[in-house]
């Protein structure tokens, strides 16, 4: 179902793992950056910048870049990728054994989409590296302001996989905790961690394996505090916005960015489903920023599972169900002002009858 | 399929093979002495009485070569462009002041050397002994692409150079002071350039798996399609009627005799296989093709009917330079572990 499947070329492991930090300007990706370079982990990371001098680690593998997007020629918009990376990351790989990983900062503006599509639509980058996760720093004290008049603060919200809340030394717990609920508004299964000057267990940020779609399956919220209330069937598509208490965090609902999350214990139908998730991120694609899935189909004895960015679809078999293991079917959509109705329509029409 | 039939000619047993110690990248012959590519810091020289020297000539990654039978240019992570002889000496030709990547190097007729950093590509002529335009020559020339340089292909006749970037192409003569260079325009990020040898087409891969083609007298546009990966190696045949590029399971041949090149025409596919092809290099001399395998095969393949020469087995790893010397008598070729071997045809 995929344009290219990542999984088929060379085993994982080889693959050389590739972190993507982003954030708006002044979140602390640089402080987080240096934070990794200069640990004492005994590993060596190979560093693709686009500030160049903010680094104050001496590192012959830092590579400076200006990021190049570029549209495919197949007459999808949003279907792009990072010229630059495609590049960068085919001569970084002739060097392979000098590092472990690599790390891309993106600057303060940037889309992550098009750096994650890169992995999916270029052969050779998909060959020899994988995206690892994205991680987006978020200034505790300013975000709020951002999500209202930056997008690409936002896209970084919602895009990520991994969100640290930095400089929490500068609000109050109140402030913290508003500021979280507006993450959760827009982006409920990222893992979510509070820093100051983005201390943070590098094993939280690195290793992360967020798009293997062997361990894509993390679909529940990640809500902090044990609040693990349930969100499925649930549908966020609300005309206004609106907030109120859910265990002490507030619960907000972003006008434009939402997660969608659905589930039926009722097998899926396979020649509806994918037909169908094909043709709503053709039609949805520009809007729909990310989206994953476990799904069990009618006689099927192996679990599929998907995820996707944009209009890029990546989905295969994963492997038997267990004896006992309850056969849910759960997809999980986060974009901008997405048609919820239809989306719960149409998968309820996907199951097998 | 010809590498498991059991009557299929070999020139296996004729192999030299050799160890490199490295990933090859690239390969490409000066005279009788094949030179492996490796994809850092290195380039092993294999002289014909069996002798290998590795050469140092870059401090990090090697990223772009080309050779035109009498030395090799290479450009580095190092920001350094360096020319290798068949002696293995070694020659800075130049170095990127702010030490940026070197992405793609060409040779051109008469000793012209082009290579691309970022957005900036160059060009210097061949070094003169003639006082008069001894400065003028050696001082290279630049160009400011509107994007990261893709490729770069030299004319076969003129000091002409085409640019290939995003959305198209730019040709431009260095020495034409105050003409402008010409714009082709096609949608989407091109990633290398070729030259017909007759010098009426060019042709880009992109970063879909498919290329696209001017001719560059009207400008039309050629669509050429229907790969299953980025095309990443092309090569015309020594006939020049013929474009073979990697990127299928099969040869993939694009017929460029007419006037008309390969518009509303079919190629012409051979060595048809499970696998894909990474590389190709044409025979200098006859219109005959050596193809790389993702699986390790390497075959040989005569245009004319299609006949095939098994040159190596299939192995683990892809096949990723192969190269003709001069004469058309030696074939070289490399895997990405380091394998390497040098089949001589007599």
């Amino acid at each position: 179902m995929s344009e290219q499947s990542l999984s088929e070329k060379s085993p994982v492991s080889e693959k050389i793992p590739v972190t993507v930090l982003t954030g708006y300007l002044g979140a602390g990706k640089t402080t987080l950056l240096n934070r990794i370079l200069s640990e004492p982990h005994g590993k060596r990371y190979a560093v693709i910048v686009n500030e160049f001098g903010e680094i104050g680690i001496d590192n012959d593998l830092v590579v400076g870049v200006d990021e190049e997007v570029f549209e495919m020629n197949n007459g999808c918009i949003c279907c792009t990728v990072r010229g630059d990376l495609v590049r960068i990351l085919d001569g970084l790989m002739r060097r392979k054994g000098k590092f472990d990983a690599i790390i891309v900062e993106t600057t303060g503006l940037a889309d992550p989409a098009p750096v994650a599509q890169t992995f999916f639509i270029d052969e050779n980058v998909g060959r020899k590296t994988k995206l690892d996760a994205v991680v987006t720093v978020a200034d505790a004290k300013w975000l709020n302001e951002r999500l209202k008049d930056a997008p690409e603060a936002k896209n970084q919200i919602a895009f990520a996989d991994v969100i640290l809340i930095n400089k929490t030394d500068l609000v109050s717990p109140e402030e913290l905790s508003d500021i979280e609920a507006r993450i959760r508004g827009i982006n409920p299964y990222a893992k979510l961690h509070k820093t100051e000057r983005a201390k943070v267990p590098l094993d939280a940020v690195l290793g992360r394996n967020a798009f293997d779609l062997d361990r894509i399956l993390d679909l529940e919220p990640d809500f902090l505090g044990g609040d693990d209330h349930d969100h499925h069937n649930h549908n966020h598509d609300h005309g206004h916005d609106h907030d109120h208490g859910h265990g002490g965090l507030k619960h907000y609902h972003d006008e434009e960015m939402q997660s969608i999350a659905l589930r039926t214990d009722k097998p899926l139908d396979p020649d509806k489903f994918l037909p169908w998730v094909q043709d709503l991120v053709q039609k949805e694609g520009p809007n729909i920023l990310r989206c994953k899935g476990i799904l069990a189909f009618k006689d099927d004895d192996q679990r599929f599972v998907f995820q996707g960015v944009h209009m890029i679809l990546d989905g295969d078999h994963q492997r038997p169900w267990k004896a006992g293991e309850k056969r849910d079917s759960r997809i999980v959509f986060i974009g901008r002002n997405l048609p919820g109705k239809m989306i719960t329509d149409g998968f309820e029409s996907c199951i097998a009858k | 399929m010809a590498a498991s039939g059991s009557d299929t000619v070999s020139v296996v047993e004729r192999t030299r093979p050799l160890t490199i110690g490295g990933g090859i990248v690239a390969a490409h012959f000066l005279g009788r002495t094949a030179a492996f590519i490796l994809g850092e810091e290195a380039i092993v020289l294999a002289a014909p009485d069996g002798e290998s020297r590795r050469i140092a000539a870059h401090g990090g990654a090697i990223l772009a070569t080309a050779a035109d039978g009498a030395r090799i240019v290479s450009g580095g992570d190092d920001g350094k462009l360096v020319a290798t002889d068949a002696n293995g000496e070694t020659r800075v030709v130049a170095s990127d002041p702010k030490h940026r990547w070197i992405d793609h190097v060409a040779l051109g007729p008469d000793g012209a050397v082009a290579w691309s950093a970022g957005k900036t590509a160059y060009v210097q002529a061949k070094e003169s002994n003639s006082q008069s335009n001894k400065q003028s020559n050696r001082e290279p020339r630049a160009f400011e692409a509107p994007s990261t340089v893709g490729g770069l292909a030299f004319f076969p006749k003129g000091f002409r150079l085409a640019i290939a970037h995003y959305n198209g192409a730019t040709l431009w003569f260095p020495n034409a002071a105050g003409a402008a260079p010409e714009r082709l325009e096609w949608k989407g990020s091109h990633l290398g350039a070729a030259v017909s040898p007759d010098g009426r087409f060019l042709v880009t891969t992109m970063q879909e798996p498919m290329l696209h083609g001017w001719r560059l007298v009207d400008r039309q546009h050629m669509r050429m399609s229907g790969y299953a990966a980025r095309v990443m190696s092309l090569s015309w045949s020594a006939s020049g009627e013929w474009l073979a590029t990697s990127g299928a399971a099969q040869l993939v041949l694009w017929p460029f005799q007419s006037k008309d090149g390969p518009m509303g025409k079919t190629p012409r596919l051979l060595t048809p296989s499970g696998h894909r092809i990474d590389v190709v290099a044409c025979h200098p001399r006859t219109d005959v093709i050596a193809a790389g395998y993702n699986n390790g095969l390497v075959l040989l393949a005569r245009i004319e009917d299609g006949a095939e020469i098994l040159a190596k087995t299939p192995g683990d790893v892809p096949v990723t330079a192969l190269a003709w010397s001069g004469d058309g008598r030696l074939l070289a070729w490399g895997t990405e572990s380091g394998e390497a071997g040098i089949i001589d045809l007599g």
